[in-house]
């Protein structure tokens, strides 16, 4: 590590000869009952004034802990254990509160993750950037409140002066994004941590936000240290890459270096797992053993694409499983007093999908997609429109009627946190929809659950565990599993990988296309990331606005893009323009 | 606001006459003869009964009885107890001592509550939150009756500082401490409410992004810990100052104070039907206008509630 570190030093041109930021060999512990575990174990970093430096690495890779260890933001019981945190020379780990204090927010900055829960929701926009300014600067009164709209302003909210008495939740993200944007600059750090500042948003408001912290940084010459799970993003917006995997720093140098060039395996994992415009659709393998990434490889399978695209044709002549003819849905937001706003969610909505294969929806958040899902699903009805499932109208379906079109189409969910139930043992899950369907005894309900335990590539012992003691990727198995136990025709997966890490969602995105070609399944996938369409899509319905702006296969649309709104959404893909090493 | 507001205030019609009526309906269905009860073993002649009756309008149907009251209820004639005495003087007369009663009680437990439920989930864990959880279970498993006795023992008899009953007109000083032996119960819950919410707070994301701003520790604790914590403890204490209003009947049994609990529970035992409902109806709209309060209350502390209609 040590090495790498020297390789960093020597690699750099600093524009002054001394480091800003010198992480030496910090370890971080959290107390438990069980003694202390440590997060971060022997990291070191150093970054120059003036340089953006990106901490890559999964969820549990220590990469947050590390970024707030350095202003002290540890949570609940994460101690510094062992190690110096040098800025400009001077050992913040020793520095007392009161210190400490004087470092956060004038010297160094901070920018969280989530906007949605990183501004204070009872208090208005504007006294919680003042705050932040009277805590750093002399300035009071009108000049503190001529500085908050300055700002915001800078940040890119041009109407700050009309929003300050607004609260948080009048804001959308993107724009409160901006305003802790706003708050980590506002008393011209040395050096900002952005901490996956962008993950909760949309591709295109991300790459907004990202260039406007860029131009914002290089102008007033701070220092970036970012933080990302995004390996794209991070070659895309770093010159210096600090990849971590459990704790230790397994690789670092220039971006470009180790993207074209990654020499731990950790590395060459994460690389090649990366969706990006370069990958193609994934292909089922039977038989394999090797885990999930090498599958994503670009080259050779070209033929094979071929051939399966042919299949597909051939197994999807005939008439759609799932008709869908200009479905309207409106949405009365009520307003003050007895008035009512309408707004088109779903505005004339047109598709077929064709049995066992993949039509996804593409849009941002707001576009309408989610909704075409719930319509879809019956879980809320058309404004006007038809919905035809196997040419027959869902919208009459009753009764005995609608359950069973219920256990033929099937929903799997963004977030395999809150969809699964804390109280119930996995194969009380899996086996709920049965029991709620009334299918088979006791015995052969059990018999099914360790069947789907196996089509998900889980344990059987996995069937006595509680949701809490399994991560995500496994969670997000379990609600596929239990998605397929009535044995659907249809699955309706609404974001069902946007929670995971890259490695992760790679293998979903197998394990999918794996059941797809043994169940002979339809997926109707709906998403707001184009690069894993580009993996698992035949067809693809592009949304803005309530509306579909481009329907066409999966190719035609990465290729030929034809509206402008698609070309937007395939440029904001970060890292869209990298070579990948493969 | 105004629209909120104005419309919660229609609400509490059909509350008011549902609720009147439901009571005016018990009552003059429990068992019993209230003309024949007054008498005792020697009952009146007949015509003194019929008089009775008449005078009372117990001879009417209930709806017409209920009616009739409530006509009367709206031009400030609540009637009369069975010992003559105009319900209207009795209510002035044990409202205002229990109001004095419940407003000492509920500041009591707000100011203790919240300070000690703050510093408690501010060193959650230590010696000082565990004392606090220990003396809150106390409070809410000891019945008010034994604290309120302990107290008196105590402080009345022992240090003497406080007389053990309260005199006939309830002077303030004199309420201090049956006002504690009320808060007591609550005070506990509030205690529990604050910490565990502080606690919660404490975690946030934006409390995180404070301190990363640079704020004091101070200054993040009051205005972003303590501020979001306070909503869940105003419901509560809104809920609150409607059961403490409608009197005590424990504490002031043990203290001696003619509030409104002992009033109506004695009202109650002697089936005075005026009395019991005319208390009712007042306590129904003491009721609705504390939740209102407090629903006011929480969307002054809570913007995002401001604009829900």
């Amino acid at each position: 590590m040590t090495e790498l570190v020297t390789e960093t030093v020597n690699q750099t041109v600093p524009s002054s000869n001394d480091p800003l930021l010198d992480i030496r060999d910090l370890e971080v512990g959290f107390q438990t009952q069980y003694g202390v575990v440590p997060a971060v174990r022997g990291v070191s970093l150093t970054l120059y004034a003036g340089q953006t430096l990106a901490i890559v690495g999964e969820s549990g890779s220590g990469k947050t802990t590390t970024a707030q260890a350095i202003i002290n933001l540890l949570a609940g019981t994460g101690k510094v254990t062992a190690g110096e945190i040098l800025f400009e020379g001077r050992d913040l780990t020793r520095l007392s509160a009161k210190e400490m204090q004087g470092v956060r927010g004038s010297l160094i900055g901070y920018v969280p993750q989530d906007p949605m829960s990183n501004l204070n929701p009872v208090w208005n926009i504007g006294f919680q950037v003042e705050e932040a300014i009277k805590a750093n600067s002399p300035l009071r009164g009108k000049e503190a409140r001529a500085r908050t709209i300055e700002v915001l302003q800078e940040a890119g909210l041009a109407d700050a002066a009309d929003r300050l008495k607004q609260y948080p939740h009048q804001f959308s993200g993107g724009m409160r994004q901006r305003v802790l944007i706003g708050i980590g600059l506002s008393a011209r750090p040395k050096l900002l941590i952005a901490d996956e500042p962008t993950s909760a948003l949309d591709v295109t408001v991300q790459r907004q936000i990202l260039d406007h912290l860029a131009t914002l940084t290089r102008d007033y010459g701070t220092s970036v240290l970012f933080i990302t799970h995004d390996l794209g993003l991070a070659a895309e917006r770093a010159e210096q890459l600090v990849v971590m995997y459990k704790g230790k720093v397994v690789e670092s140098g220039p971006s470009q270096e180790i993207l074209a060039n990654p020499q731990h395996p950790y590395t060459q994992r994460l690389v090649a797992a990366a969706p990006s415009l370069a990958s193609r659709r994934i292909q089922a393998k039977k038989n394999q053993d090797a885990p999930a990434p090498e599958i994503f490889s670009a080259g050779g399978t070209d033929t094979a694409l071929i051939t399966r695209a042919t299949e597909r044709e051939l197994a999807a002549s005939g008439k759609d499983l799932i008709s869908v003819e200009g479905i309207t849905k409106m949405y009365r937001i009520r307003k003050s007093g007895l008035k009512y706003d309408e707004l088109l969610a779903v505005n004339d909505v047109s598709f077929g999908v064709k049995k066992g294969t993949t039509t996804a929806i593409v849009g941002e958040s707001g576009s309408g997609k989610s909704t075409v899902a719930k319509l879809i699903l019956q879980l809320e009805s058309t404004t006007s429109g038809r919905i035809e499932f196997e040419g027959r109208d869902v919208a009459g379906l009753k009764g005995r009627e609608l359950l069973n079109f219920r256990r033929r189409v099937q929903p799997v969910f963004q977030d395999p946190y809150g969809s699964l139930d804390p109280q119930y043992n996995v194969g009380n899950t899996i086996a709920e929809p049965l029991l709620a369907h009334n299918v088979g005894s006791r015995k052969e309900r059990q018999k099914r659950v360790l069947e789907l335990l196996d089509q998900v590539s889980l344990p059987a012992a996995t069937q006595f565990r509680y949701p809490s003691e399994l991560s995500g990727g496994q969670r997000q198995r379990i609600a596929i599993a239990r998605a397929l136990a009535l044995k659907p025709d249809v699955l309706v997966l609404d974001e069902a990988v946007s929670a995971l890490d890259v490695l992760v969602q790679g293998q979903i995105l197998n394990l999918l296309t794996e059941l797809q070609t043994e169940l002979g399944l339809t997926y109707l996938f709906i998403t707001h990331d184009l690069a894993v369409v580009r993996l698992v899509a035949d067809n693809v319905c592009v949304m803005q606005r309530g509306r579909i702006v481009e329907a066409a296969s999966t190719d035609e649309v990465f290729n030929n893009p034809r509206e402008l709104y698609t070309q937007e959404l395939l440029a904001a893909i970060p890292g869209a323009n990298f070579a990948f090493g493969r | 606001m105004l629209w909120y507001t104005g419309k919660r205030l229609l609400q509490m019609i059909p509350v008011f006459f549902g609720a009147t009526f439901l009571i005016y309906f018990m009552v003059f269905s429990l068992p019993g003869d209230p003309i024949a009860a007054l008498y005792g073993d020697r009952p009146p002649s007949p015509g003194v009964i019929a008089q009775l009756r008449a005078e009372y309008n117990l001879d009417k149907s209930l709806i017409e009885q209920y009616l009739i009251y409530i006509g009367g209820f709206f031009q400030g004639d609540l009637g009369t107890t069975f010992s003559g005495r105009s319900v209207s003087s009795v209510m002035a007369s044990a409202f205002p001592i229990t109001a004095r009663l419940a407003m000492l009680a509920l500041a009591f437990e707000a100011f203790f509550g919240i300070l000690v439920g703050l510093v408690a989930g501010l060193r959650k864990g230590k010696l000082f939150d565990a004392s606090a959880l220990v003396v809150s279970l106390l409070l809410i498993s000891v019945p008010t009756f034994v604290i309120g006795f302990v107290l008196q023992f105590v402080f009345g008899i022992q240090l003497g500082w406080a007389r053990t009953t309260v005199s006939g007109a309830a002077p303030l000083d004199e309420l201090i401490l049956p006002a504690l032996v009320l808060a007591s119960v609550s005070f506990a819950y509030i205690v529990r409410l604050t910490r565990a919410s502080v606690s919660d707070n404490l975690n946030a994301d934006f409390v995180r992004t404070a301190t990363a701003k640079g704020l004091s520790g101070r200054r993040v604790v009051t205005v972003h810990v303590l501020r979001n914590s306070l909503v869940p403890v105003v419901t509560f204490l809104g809920v609150d100052i409607g059961s403490l209003m409608v009197g005590a009947i424990v504490t002031e049994g043990i203290f001696n104070i003619n509030g409104v609990g002992g009033t109506v529970y004695d009202a109650i035992k002697l089936g005075e039907g005026p009395t019991v409902v005319s208390f009712i109806a007042v306590m129904v709209v003491i009721f609705v206008v504390a939740n209102l309060l407090v629903d006011l209350l929480y969307a002054a502390l809570d913007p995002r509630i401001r604009y829900a209609k």
